[in-house]
């Protein structure tokens, strides 16, 4: 096997909150690493520090302790700012209810990260329409979201993410909100993007949406575990012995 | 560029909402332009119509019943250095009649010196001449308003009054002067001094109007005046000597003042409208919470979204006071052609009031947006 260089490496990352003047640790020293190109699926029930983790991998939280290096850049303890580059620049956010801005046409939303990356309106919104085209919306290109169905939606999301060739897409969750045969076309999308190249974390609680990862870990109670595939009938059977370390 | 089309756009998608909002930029600074410009036309008119009267000219009244103050004494002051003419006045009320048209008005006893020293113009006819002072004659010279209550159209010029019932005869016709202060200029009547001390019964001088050679020496020659009538009639407190210039300075000073109050009363509409940039726009933050956290998430930094929301707070008083301003001009053009008053537009009154709305916006769009840039994305996805 050759050696393929870590796009993500996280150490001992903790996090913890306060809830209603209770400490609540959400993450209790989790260590991870995914390589360029990987297709991996977190999954997790509620309440078990995925969307933490989540927010620590998309940058849009600080972890407490831990270190994190995204893209041979350590996150650990940047500011509110640099973070915000970052999530511009190395990640394509995919979320379950599409987060589109509903006032934008398509091409528009996808054009947003570009914004904010100072790009010209031109090159902007050539490099927007080629992203909508990669998910087969370019003929939806200035259809308001409300003109479009769930599925288009999550497209043209998905599009955005891709807009600014981020080293990395996080799904959120992205079928969550779809029926199953549009799951079907969404999940057939990033795993083409995962041939063409792209890094995919995929997070879920869906255990067949998790299965079309190539790589699959299970968070659970602010914990991760990861042993190969012989799990997951025991998930699927409500039992929890596997997982202990 | 992309912020500022990013706010037209949001402010065209809330279209009535943004129009309330501009209302109350729109009302304070139309009123702004509206009070001002009749503030200051007012004071315009004022100092016209002083003006009209030259700024050379000194005016030495005798107000104390139990002074006298004679044609001789007035003489005395042509003495002074540096005065070119003076015109002595005895001024009373008369009743005109002509035919069966009945009309009173303002009487001047005044020697020839008169038209020259208030830089009078005759409409047709000629002035009071020496003689006539010392003849007594009966002869008048009228206002312009004055032969046209009396004569129409027609031309009064040798005909002849009835002045308290006695006959005179019309030698001349003033041109209008226009009113001042209230009392008309052109609803008077002109008769040689002597002609005048009999008509009032009094011998005594009035108000003396003093013509200076030269208007950079006025001060000068208004001091002497003083001295001179110090030591005629005695008493300060029964005469005054004041110009022209005192007397237009009082009235603006007046009148500013009433701008002044106005104006500010107006900006105080355009604070309150700013209150209310305020408010909608702390809504327009919590109603798109969820946008605000869309964007942070895929990149957009404090500064952007601070930048958003000024940008629209900005635009939205700024389209305001755009608004503001022509509806301003063109409402007091409307209060113009109504009443007929003078109205005086300021540019700088304009601009300011423009620049304010704009401050205003930046003023009262800071605080909602500082309150938008700050928010979790974390938490603002989540907002529903």
């Amino acid at each position: 096997m050759t050696m393929i260089e870590p796009i993500i490496q996280i150490k001992n990352m903790e996090k913890m909150y306060e809830l209603g003047g209770e400490t609540v640790m959400a993450l209790k020293g989790v260590s991870l690493d995914i390589k360029k190109g990987d297709f991996i699926s977190i999954i997790g029930p509620s309440g078990s520090g995925k969307s933490t983790f989540m927010n620590m991998i998309g940058c849009l939280d600080r972890p407490d302790s831990g270190e994190y290096m995204l893209d041979n850049e350590k996150i650990g303890k940047m500011k509110r700012s640099q973070l915000a580059t970052i999530r511009n620049e190395k990640i394509g956010f995919i979320f379950q209810n599409f987060n589109l801005i509903s006032k934008l046409t398509a091409v528009e939303n996808v054009e947003l990260p570009l914004i904010y990356r100072g790009m010209k309106a031109v090159e902007r919104r050539e490099t927007a329409l080629a992203a909508l085209e990669k998910v087969g919306l370019a003929d939806r290109a200035n259809h308001l979201p409300s003109q479009l169905s769930g599925g288009q939606q999550q497209r043209v999301a998905i599009a955005r993410a891709l807009a600014g060739h981020p080293p990395i897409l996080l799904a959120d969750e992205p079928t969550g909100a779809l029926d199953s045969k549009t799951s079907k076309d969404i999940l057939a999308i990033m795993k083409s993007l995962n041939e063409q190249g792209h890094t995919i974390i995929l997070i879920t609680h869906d255990l067949d949406v998790a299965k079309q990862a190539s790589r699959v870990v299970r968070i659970h109670d602010g914990q991760l575990y990861e042993n190969g595939g012989e799990w997951f009938a025991d998930a699927q059977n409500g039992t929890e012995k596997y997982y202990s370390k | 560029m992309q912020t500022l089309k990013m706010a037209l756009k949001s402010i065209i998608a809330n279209k009535i909402r943004a129009f309330l909002t501009m209302l109350g930029i729109i009302i304070g600074v139309s009123s702004v332009i509206v009070m001002v410009a009749i503030g200051q036309g007012s004071t315009k008119d004022v100092q016209d119509q002083i003006g009209s009267l030259g700024t050379n000219v000194l005016t030495v009244s005798v107000t104390g019943s139990d002074v006298t103050f004679k044609e001789g004494d007035a003489d005395q002051i042509k003495d002074v250095n540096g005065i070119e003419e003076i015109a002595p006045t005895v001024s009373g009320r008369v009743t005109l009649k002509k035919g069966k048209t009945n009309t009173q008005v303002s009487m001047i006893g005044t020697t020839s010196s008169y038209l020259k020293v208030r830089d009078l113009q005759l409409q047709s006819g000629r002035f009071i001449a020496d003689l006539d002072h010392e003849n007594h004659s009966k002869i008048a010279v009228l206002g312009s308003d004055t032969a046209q209550t009396l004569f129409g159209l027609g031309d009064p010029v040798g005909e002849s009054i009835k002045v308290n019932g006695t006959s005179y005869k019309v030698v001349g016709v003033l041109e209008s002067v226009g009113s001042s202060l209230g009392t008309s200029g052109d609803s008077t009547i002109i008769v040689p001094l002597s002609t005048g001390q009999r008509l009032a019964s009094t011998t005594n001088i009035g108000t003396t109007y003093v013509k200076v050679e030269n208007e950079n020496s006025i001060n000068f020659v208004s001091s002497r005046i003083e001295s001179t009538m110090n030591s005629i009639v005695g008493d300060a407190d029964s005469y005054s000597v004041s110009s022209q210039k005192d007397l237009m300075e009082t009235a603006s000073s007046v009148n500013e003042t009433m701008t002044l109050m106005l104006g500010g009363s107006a900006a105080i509409s355009l604070i309150v409208g700013g209150i209310g940039i305020m408010n909608i726009m702390l809504v327009s933050v919590s109603e798109r919470t969820k946008e605000i956290g869309i964007r942070k998430a895929i990149g957009a930094k404090r500064k952007n979204i601070l930048l958003q929301f000024l940008i629209e707070a900005v635009v939205l008083s700024s389209f305001g006071g755009i608004i503001g301003v022509g509806i301003g001009v063109v409402s007091a053009q409307i209060y113009t052609v109504v009443t007929g008053s003078t109205i005086a537009y300021s540019i700088p009154v304009m601009l300011l009031s423009f620049v304010f709305s704009l401050l205003v916006g930046v003023v009262f769009g800071v605080f909602p947006a500082n309150k938008a840039s700050k928010l979790d994305p974390i938490q603002a996805l989540r907002y529903e």
